[in-house]
């Protein structure tokens, strides 16, 4: 689960971690007694939508004056911002946060992830600060520095002083002011759940202070359960609001461009479906983990779910039957292509526990599906019938 | 011989009376597996599905010699029910759940680095050595006692390659679902190098996903270690970028994670790859 930039900011302040000040809105005339709480002659003025690459997208500016202000405002409130890291359609900007601007003297990144290969928090920093990190670890992977914390001890002092002096930093009043943001960011890292925190750019100001000037923080999903003040700041806005729905049935669903939709049980067979499609020269139109229990009900909600993508020409039921019978799944789909009213061709794969009595009850109703044991032959129909 | 667990290994179940508990261990004990017990902190003393239930696991391990533990407990309380285990001399502890925090799995692992103790999981299928004992929620008559190891990251796919092996006429030594999240107890190099070793083991299928760099890991421990064949098929070509695909694990971030990557990496290490997970019955016995 993501977190709006101010948002996360706010997780900062709370564990006094240093960050630019600001205020946010969601309405446009609010803007001049925004800026009225703010000091300066200039200020920045940025959309709250959770993706990277909002600046060169058009949805950061710097502005002089409230007339300015209230332009810009009006031109992003309620639209949505497409960025290299949106889809075609973009995400909608319900928030806007404005905020005092600072004298930097150098940019820098840093962030904290959880890092599998050593199973501990590892905090990446760089002198690149403000460039795409991605980039940064293409071309110059040299200057990225990744230091593992230990999570029986934290953070040792050796470590802090690696970071202080790869960065270019100098002095003891910021040695230690960047020690304190680190232990705090370990801190909030640990205790809030979190998957990912990221800061770029990091500023060194020219007043000699550490800044953070953006917040991206995930939470993980998970851990929600004991997060609820953090579930709460959840913003379903940015969220596709089929994955939403999906959600509540506990059905896992991601949505994708293609025309072959796929209903699938298990969440590696639910990709290795999408593959196959694509393998085949077809284009799939979604991810879908119906999970174990492949009820009446899940089944029903994932195929309406599924068409409601109006791109979907064909779907394509797979079913590996582990423990749950294949013919209980087989009397699942039947029910539920009774309820559903659809000119979209269906093509039912089943197989293991007792996969074919489980097509023979499919063949024996009068459903307009085709049926296949074979999962290449049913993958080459589903296909077929998408291109019809 | 087969890896990890024969008809010896005596079982307990932790959460043994829950709804998850009560299934599987029904099913594992109509199966064979020599289930000896249960635990369920507060019902110690009674009996459930004719085996005695304890109300911790040092008590069961004192009482029936349990060497390994089945956990089917909810995520919340697994870090506890792992950490028991381990801490209680179960060598072999296999985590089912699904859903358990990332900084709980941090601290489980710092933890069992003071044990003895192996974890398979968490979100898995388990293991299953077929014929004498299944530890975990996979369908017991898809498989048959034969000589291809298998290894995976999904338990949906476990058991195609478990179904592909049997209908080729191979059949299995031992399955290891090793699970889906991003830390986990037991990784594919660990059971590869338990395979390598294993006299039963001809053969070993591999099934990856995106997602980390697991895969890449394995592929060089294969070059340099694994004289036997592998075949191997990654999940996760067409899943786009940022995205999380049902698994904690399975999401392509910046860092890297892709199929392409983890193909590319097999590939060089002489692993026999398919980019369909139909073909793995087929690619496993040309390579037999």
């Amino acid at each position: 689960m993501n977190l709006h930039e101010y948002q996360a900011k706010d997780l900062f302040r709370s564990f006094n971690i240093p960050c630019s000040t600001g205020t946010t809105i969601t309405k446009t005339h609010e803007i001049a007694d925004a800026i009225k709480q703010l000091k300066g002659n200039k200020w920045i003025i940025k959309a709250q939508v959770h993706a990277g690459g909002r600046g060169k997208a058009g949805g950061v500016k710097l502005i002089e004056s409230v007339d300015e202000a209230q332009e810009f405002t009006e031109s992003l409130l309620g639209k949505n911002l497409v960025t290299y890291q949106t889809d075609k359609n973009g995400q909608q900007v319900n928030t806007i946060l404005i905020e005092e601007v600072c004298n930097i003297s150098s940019e820098f990144y840093l962030s904290m992830l959880v890092d599998r290969g050593s199973e501990s928090i590892a905090i990446i920093s760089s002198t690149e600060g403000g460039m795409e990190i991605e980039e940064v670890s293409r071309n110059t992977p040299e200057k990225i520095i990744t230091t593992r914390i230990n999570p029986a001890i934290g953070i040792m002092p050796y470590q802090v002083r690696k970071i202080f002096t790869t960065l270019g930093l100098e002095g003891k009043d910021l040695y230690r002011e960047l020690q304190s943001m680190l232990v705090n960011m370990i801190t909030m890292f640990k205790q809030n759940d979190l998957s990912l925190l990221e800061v770029n750019p990091l500023v060194l100001t020219k007043e000699n202070n550490l800044l953070c000037l953006d917040g991206k923080v995930s939470v993980d999903s998970n851990a929600l359960y004991r997060q609820k003040e953090l579930e709460k700041k959840h913003d379903l806005t940015q969220e596709d609001e089929r994955e939403i729905d999906a959600e509540s049935f506990e059905l896992n669903y991601v949505a994708l461009d293609g025309n072959v939709g796929c209903m699938v049980n298990g969440a590696g067979l639910a990709m290795a479906t999408m593959d196959l499609i694509k393998l085949h020269g077809g284009d799939p139109a979604n991810f879908l983990d119906v999970g174990g229990g492949a009820t009446v009900e899940r089944v029903t909600k994932a195929l309406e779910i599924i068409l409601s993508d109006k791109n979907v020409k064909s779907i394509l039921i797979n079913i590996f039957g582990g423990i749950v019978r294949c013919d209980i799944i087989a009397d699942g789909i039947i029910e539920a292509l009774k309820k559903i009213q659809t000119d979209v061709k269906f093509v039912v794969r089943l197989e293991g526990n007792n996969a074919e009595l489980g097509l023979k009850k499919l063949e024996d109703e009068d459903l307009d599906i085709l049926v296949a044991k074979d999962l290449t032959k049913a993958t080459k129909l589903a296909i077929e019938s998408a291109a019809l | 011989m087969s890896i990890l667990i024969n008809k010896d290994t005596k079982v307990i179940c932790q959460g043994f009376t829950g709804a998850q508990g009560t299934f599987h261990s029904t099913q594992a004990i109509e199966y064979g597996t020599r289930m000896v017990g249960g635990v369920t902190p507060g019902k110690g003393g009674t009996t459930h599905l004719d085996l005695p239930v304890f109300n911790s696991v040092e008590k069961a391990v004192n009482d029936t010699g349990a060497n390994a533990s089945v956990i089917y407990v909810p995520a919340p309380f697994c870090k506890d029910s792992i950490i028991e285990a381990a801490d209680s001399g179960i060598e072999l502890i296999v985590c089912i759940t699904e859903g358990i925090a990332v900084m709980d799995m941090i601290e489980v692992k710092a933890a069992l680095r003071y044990n003895n103790a192996r974890m398979i999981g968490p979100n898995c299928p388990g293991i299953i050595t077929p014929g004498e004992c299944k530890i975990g929620i996979m369908p017991g008559d898809i498989h048959k006692k034969g000589s291809v190891g298998i290894v995976s990251r999904s338990g949906t796919l476990t058991y195609e390659a478990v179904n592909q092996s049997t209908i080729a006429g191979l059949g299995q030594s031992t399955c290891v679902g090793i699970g889906g999240d991003p830390i986990a107890g037991t990784s594919f190099i660990d059971t590869l190098d338990m395979f390598e070793k294993d006299s039963e083991t001809k053969s070993i299928i591999m099934v990856g996903e995106i997602g980390g760099t697991a895969e890449e890991e394995a592929a060089e421990f294969i070059q340099n270690n694994v004289t036997k064949p592998v075949v191997a098929y990654i999940a996760g070509v067409s899943a786009p970028k940022g995205k999380r695909m049902g698994h904690a694990g399975a999401i392509i971030t910046s860092g890297g994670g892709t199929a392409e990557s983890k193909y590319n990496a097999l590939e060089k290490a002489g692993v026999r790859t398919v980019k369909s997970i139909a073909e793995l019955g087929e690619a496993i016995k040309s390579v037999y």
